[in-house]
């Protein structure tokens, strides 16, 4: 029968396809660093993979929260711009209220799920769309940064605007969160990212809740007929992609020293990208939380790569674009052709 | 000789045969009923047929030349004209009507590139002349009802000289006296010499509309049943084994009611009524599209609050704010439209067979929060054996399952927890005969709760209920106790 012949090729083009889809980024990811490491074999050592990781870190959490607004159905477009007012407020806390790190990181925290919840009062209750809703706050926030210190940069010795200057300084205590290492050789955000990867992806994929936030984005109408809140669920997605930011900023925060003005400009475009590579990870075309911190490291293993291979700093935004238009092209594209 | 003639037409979807050698021929001036159980092939048919998807093998011929349509523009320039169930993609919210008559003239660019709204308004009502009908040109293409919608898909198709007109599904979404209307229409069309093909499971539709019923199972044409269409036998043709008596013994309840409403106006101004249902009853209401059956549901439901009146629970007072409160008190409901109310997007997290099932179970199934253990792949394997849902397992995607397997799943996830009042809103859309009985079935062995199902198929609420009520103009009278026929309710 010629039938028979169109019946086992289909299921076998189609797996084969599923499975290419799967793992491609992963090969490429072993492609990629076996090159890299070829090439320039210091590539590979443990402190450079490390300080690729903590330089992917900040990127990864914000993306982890990108990621659950995404589940919900929504975007956060504010997340950078939380991520640089929390460098700021951290800064002001320490610097001019001469605060420690005990107050300061939860002070900021809070500050984070506050910007979340206003997010989630205007998409929630007031019904704006979450896009326009949280570039609005985008907008509010990048400016609202820059009013207690008059415009300045935050770091020791402050002359505020009213003439004083701060009498306060970064806690010691605070800079480790940035600058430690675990047995030295793993960085503090390192760490971090590793615990809230680890805890997001269980909330997301292993929990009841995480099923709700999915199903939220899913399908609304049905999420709310079966019974749950979907107000609610919307709400701590905003919240838990405040306070990521929030954290990512603490990190920045750490690192840097100082509040700068201008810190965390490309953390948004980033951190998005990377959940969209997400949506390749596994071939799952949708958003989740391993995909995105593989996104996250992807990314940063290729800019790290190409950095030791004299590549051009000016360069790196055009990697990232293609490699997001790649992700996403093998997203959609492979395997959808024989669909319809 | 015949305007369309199929003959051997194959497709498969991987390994499944969705048509197997399908042969069929069609005259001019001829009305067909297509039936078949979901997964005959009706659908797959008639994408071949409109050039959504290309035939593995057979061959067509369309006024006796061969007809192989790559895309639905080149179907429609033979002059096949398809118009799918969900005509909201005729047109758009913001275009007019005159707009949305014209849109296919825009896009091919037979309509001038500077057009006046006067011409625009011209153009269209001269398709409406020649086709027969009236549409309002001038409002909105959004406020238009479904079956409205449905006539500019028709007045279109009729402008660009369609010579095989197909409808899928044409009465799904509208009430007894549009469908009326669209019967009348469709006779007149067929008078004029056009050849109609339709996709129905309403008994009504056949009885009113086809000249000829075609029946499909597994992919092929089984049987062709001429005028009088003996419909006993095309719907055991159609599910393949004998149709034992679909229409239940009434039975009669007394003692408490499980719910009491009591003067419940729906809306502000409608006349005030009483309802009460009984454990194990099963009560059917049916109207007219925005009599408000759906409403009614819902005001028991929690998601729209009446204008007034009062409901009790097993004799304590039931105020329902939310559907979450009403499942707590022990209220279930599956929505209508069961893509837009309980299922998720396919490749979505939950879009399989389990999930569904649980998810409005799942802080009973899992108070830890975890999902951890095999509880909801139990619960969805129990619904599998108990109500013969056709699927590969527990892990099946549900875009895997036919409409009426999917509707079996929906039951499932209802049945999984005891409930006292369970409301279903059509119920029976998209779903074939055979599966339909079993859903019955399964409806009324369950003696611990009471029933409410709304539809607008009077056929669907003799068959599965033991009380029928009307609902009109947001009121519920009881359907005439003496006549209970299809007709009285009707009328």
């Amino acid at each position: 029968m010629t039938t028979l012949n169109t019946e086992s090729q289909n299921p076998m083009g189609e797996r084969v396809s599923a499975a290419i889809r799967a793992s491609a980024v992963f090969i490429l990811l072993i492609v990629m660093v076996a090159g890299f490491a070829l090439a320039q074999p210091a590539y590979i050592n443990v402190t450079n993979l490390m300080s690729i990781l903590q330089a992917v870190s900040v990127v990864a959490i914000l993306g982890a929260g990108v990621t659950v607004t995404l589940a919900v159905g929504g975007f956060d477009l504010s997340i950078g711009a939380v991520a640089a007012s929390s460098v700021m407020a951290a800064s002001y806390a320490m610097i001019v209220w001469g605060l420690g790190v005990y107050e300061t990181v939860p002070l900021v925290l809070l500050f984070g799920a506050l910007v979340g919840l206003v997010n989630a009062f205007l998409i929630v209750r007031l019904r704006v769309p979450d896009l326009l809703a949280t570039l609005a706050m985008m907008f509010l926030l990048t400016g609202l940064q820059l009013i207690p210190t008059a415009g300045r940069s935050i770091s020791a010795g402050l002359i505020l605007p009213d003439g004083s200057t701060a009498k306060g300084a970064y806690d010691p205590a605070f800079l480790l969160i940035g600058r430690s290492s675990f047995f030295g050789i793993v960085p503090a955000p390192v760490v971090i990212m590793t615990l809230v990867a680890f805890i997001l992806f269980v909330l997301t994929e292993r929990t009841r809740l995480g099923r709700l936030l999915f199903a939220t984005g899913g399908n609304e109408l049905a999420t709310r007929l079966a019974g749950a809140s979907v107000p609610r669920l919307k709400t701590l997605a905003y919240v838990l992609s405040g306070t990521l930011a929030s954290l990512g900023g603490i990190i920045v925060a750490a690192r840097v020293g100082r509040g700068d003005v201008s810190s965390g400009a490309s953390l948004l475009m980033d951190s998005v990208a990377a959940a969209l590579i997400g949506f390749a990870v596994l071939g799952l075309r949708r958003p989740n939380v391993f995909g995105t911190i593989v996104g996250a490291v992807f990314v940063g293993l290729l800019l790290n790569g190409l950095t030791m291979l004299n590549a051009p700093y000016y360069t790196q935004d055009f990697v990232k674009g293609a490699v997001l238009v790649g992700a996403l092209a093998l997203t959609y594209g492979l395997g959808r052709s024989q669909a319809r | 000789m015949p305007l369309l003639r199929i003959y051997g037409l194959a497709h498969a979807f991987g390994p499944t045969k969705a048509l197997a050698g399908a042969s069929l021929e069609i005259r001019s001036g001829e009305i067909v009923a297509l039936m078949g159980a979901n997964g005959a092939g009706k659908s797959t048919l008639v994408n071949v047929l409109a050039g959504t998807l290309a035939a593995d093998q057979g061959t067509m011929t369309l006024a006796g030349r061969p007809y192989a349509p790559c895309s639905p523009a080149e179907a429609t320039d033979a002059g096949v004209v398809t118009v799918h169930q969900s005509t909201e993609r005729v047109g758009a919210p913001g275009l007019s009507v005159a707009d949305a008559l014209l849109l296919h003239a825009y896009a091919d660019g037979s309509a001038p590139f500077f057009l006046s709204r006067s011409a625009v308004r011209r153009r269209a009502a001269e398709m409406l002349q020649n086709a027969g009908f009236e549409l309002p040109l001038d409002r909105d293409f959004a406020d238009l009802t479904a079956a409205d919608r449905q006539l500019v898909a028709i007045a279109r198709a009729l402008s660009r000289r369609a010579s095989l007109l197909i409808l899928d599904e044409p009465t799904a979404s509208i009430s007894g006296r549009e469908s009326e209307r669209l019967y009348t229409i469709l006779r007149r069309l067929r008078d004029e010499g056009l050849a109609i093909l339709f996709i129905s499971h309403r008994i009504a539709d056949l009885n009113a509309l086809a000249d000829r019923a075609v029946v499909m199972r597994g992919g092929t044409v089984v049987g062709e049943f001429g005028r009088p269409i003996d419909f006993d036998r095309a719907v055991e043709t159609m599910i393949g084994r004998p149709l034992r008596a679909a229409r239940p013994n009434a039975r009669s309840f007394h003692g408490a009611p499980v719910l009491e409403m009591a003067g419940v106006q729906l809306v502000a101004g409608s006349t005030p009524f009483d309802l009460a249902l009984h454990a194990g009853e099963v009560v059917a209401v049916t109207g007219v599209l925005g009599a408000g059956k759906s409403r009614l549901l819902q005001a028991i439901f929690g998601t729209r609050t009446p204008a007034a009146g009062t409901m009790r629970l097993d004799g304590k007072a039931y105020r329902p704010t939310t559907p979450a409160t009403a499942i707590e008190a022990g209220i279930f409901m599956a929505g209508e439209d069961r893509h837009r109310s309980s299922l998720m997007p396919s490749d979505w997290p939950g879009s399989t067979l389990a999930p569904t099932v649980s998810l409005p179970h799942l802080a009973k199934w899992y108070p830890l929060g975890f999902l951890l253990g095999a509880r909801e792949k139990q619960e969805a394997q129990r619904a599998i054996d108990t109500l013969g849902i056709k699927a590969s397992g527990p892990e099946a995607p549900m875009t895997s399952l036919s409409g009426g397997n999917q509707q079996k799943v929906i039951l499932g996830r209802w049945n999984a927890e005891p409930s006292r009042v369970l409301l279903l809103d059509e119920p029976f859309q998209g779903v074939d005969v055979g599966a339909r009985h079993d859903i019955i079935t399964a409806i009324r062995a369950n003696t611990k709760r009471a029933t409410l199902i709304a539809t607008s198929d009077p056929e669907e609420a003799l068959e599965v209920a033991d009380r029928i009520l009307i609902i009109d103009h947001h009121t519920l009278t009881p359907a005439p106790q003496a006549e209970r026929s299809a007709e009285a309710i009707e009328a």
